[in-house]
C-alpha cells in the first residue's frame, strides 16, 4: 500500500494505481478526453493534469499515467492546474470545434471564448482509436504515420486495410467523431448552451436535450422533479 | 555510406533479421540499402516475419525521413538548408541541380538516375552550403564548383 496525499486527503492506495484511478475512486473528478479504463493510459489529451510536489517546487504531471508514490502531495483543482485545463480545452476548440464532446468539456469548465485562430480539424490526435484497434479488437488496421505538423492517422499504404475488420470500434470511441448537438449557435464555435439557464434546446426539440451532467435550468424550468439525466 | 553500386541479386530478409536481432529501424534501413526504397511487398512479408501489425512498420518507416517509400534514383543529392547553408546561398544551388538533371526537390528524375533533397542539417555547418552527392560532402559549394561536380557525376555515369 502506497500513502500519499490528495487535496489534503491522506489517503492509501494499492501499489502500482495512478493518481487518476485514485482520485476517481475517492470521488474526485479529474476531466479526461483521452483516457478510457480499456485501453492503456496515453497522456496524450493532457486534461487530466494534476499538480504535484508544494509549490513553488511543484509540476503539472498526467495523473493517467502517473502512478501514486508514497508521501506524494497531489491537487488535483489548484488555480494553476484549472487554469491549464481551460487553456487546453480552449486550445482544442479551436482545432475542432465540431466535437460534442470538446464542446461539452468547454460548458463544463466555463471556457466560453476562442482566442485562437479556428480550425476546423476532424482528428485531435487522442490515439483512443488506435488503442482501441489494436487492444481491443486485436487488429491493428489504424496507426499513426508521419511525424510533426503532418502526424495524422492512417492505415498502412494508406490503402483498405485486411486486418480491419469493419468493427467500428475507431468510430465508437473517438470523440471528434461525436457531432456537436445542433443547436442554434451551430456556427458558433463555442457553444455553451448548456451554460444557459434557460437551454435553447427544450424549444427545439422536444424528445431529445442535451446529453450532459444535470443542468438544473430544464429542470426549474419544466417544473419537474430533478432528473438522474436531464435528457432522454 | 557506399551507396553508389545498386545492389544486386535478391534481397535476404532472414539474414537481416537474424543479423539485426529483430531491430526493427536496422533492417528498414538494410531494406533501404538494397532496393534504395521500401517496397510495399517486402514490408508486409517484413510484419509477417516480425509478428508486428503492418501499420506498426509503416508508423516507423514514415516517421523518419531517412527512409522513402517511392522509388529513389541511382544517385542521391542532397542539400542542406539549415540556417548556415541557408544564409550562404543553398537555395540557390537546389534551383542550380533542379535545372541541371531536370528534377524537382523531394522527388526523382523521370529516368531514374538522381533523385534530390533537402535536408535542415548535415552537421557541418562551418562547410556551408553543403551538397551531400552520394554520401559524399562537398563543403563551400559555390554555382560554379557544383557545375563540376555535376559534370563529374553525369561522365561517370556515362562510363559505366
Amino acid at each position: 500500500m502506497v500513502t500519499f496525499v490528495l487535496n489534503g486527503l491522506e489517503i492509501s492506495v494499492e501499489k502500482g494505481t495512478t493518481i487518476l484511478e485514485a482520485a476517481r475512486f475517492y470521488g474526485i473528478g479529474i476531466p479526461t478526453l483521452c483516457y478510457n479504463e480499456a485501453l492503456s493510459p496515453y497522456g496524450a489529451c493532457r486534461l487530466c493534469l494534476v499538480e504535484i510536489g508544494v509549490p513553488p517546487r511543484s509540476r503539472l504531471v498526467t495523473s493517467c499515467t502517473y502512478e501514486a508514490t508514497e508521501g506524494l502531495v497531489v491537487r488535483t483543482h489548484s488555480e494553476r492546474v484549472v487554469k491549464t485545463r481551460q487553456m487546453l480545452i480552449e486550445m482544442y476548440l479551436a482545432t475542432c470545434p465540431s466535437s460534442k464532446v470538446i464542446q461539452d468539456l468547454a460548458s463544463k469548465h466555463h471556457v466560453t471564448r476562442v482566442r485562437f485562430r479556428q480550425k476546423q480539424e476532424e482528428c485531435i490526435l487522442c490515439g483512443l482509436c488506435v488503442r482501441m484497434c489494436e487492444e481491443q479488437m486485436q487488429a491493428g488496421a489504424i496507426g499513426y504515420t508521419g511525424r510533426g505538423d503532418s502526424r495524422r492517422i492512417s492505415t498502412f499504404f494508406d490503402k483498405k486495410s485486411e486486418d480491419c475488420r469493419f468493427c467500428g470500434g475507431c468510430q465508437y470511441i473517438c470523440p471528434a467523431c461525436q457531432a456537436r448537438c445542433q443547436g442554434p449557435q451551430e456556427k458558433e464555435a463555442v457553444c455553451n448552451a448548456c451554460l444557459n439557464l434557460a437551454p435553447p434546446c427544450l424549444e427545439h426539440f422536444d424528445h431529445v436535450m442535451c446529453y450532459m451532467d444535470p443542468c438544473v435550468a430544464c429542470e426549474e424550468k419544466s417544473g419537474r422533479e430533478p432528473r438522474k439525466t436531464c435528457c432522454k | 555510406m557506399a551507396r553508389k553500386q545498386p545492389a544486386k541479386g535478391p534481397f535476404n530478409l532472414d539474414l537481416s533479421l537474424e543479423r539485426n536481432k529483430g531491430a526493427l529501424i536496422a533492417i528498414l534501413y538494410d531494406i533501404q540499402e538494397h532496393y534504395r526504397y521500401l517496397p510495399e511487398d517486402v514490408l508486409k512479408e517484413l510484419a509477417q516475419k516480425i509478428g508486428k501489425p503492418l501499420i506498426e512498420i509503416y508508423r516507423v518507416a514514415t516517421f523518419y525521413k531517412l527512409f522513402s517509400l517511392k522509388q529513389r534514383g541511382r544517385h542521391q543529392l542532397k542539400v542542406c538548408t539549415g540556417t548556415a547553408c541557408h544564409v550562404r546561398g543553398s537555395e540557390r544551388l537546389v534551383e542550380e541541380i533542379s535545372k541541371s538533371l531536370c528534377v524537382c526537390r523531394g522527388e526523382t528524375s523521370a529516368d531514374g538516375e538522381y533523385s534530390l533533397d533537402t535536408v535542415n542539417c548535415l552537421g557541418a555547418c562551418a562547410l556551408g552550403p553543403l551538397v551531400e552527392v552520394d554520401g559524399e560532402y562537398h563543403g563551400n559549394t559555390t554555382p560554379q564548383s557544383l557545375k563540376t561536380i555535376l559534370e563529374k557525376l553525369k561522365s561517370g555515369e556515362n562510363k559505366e
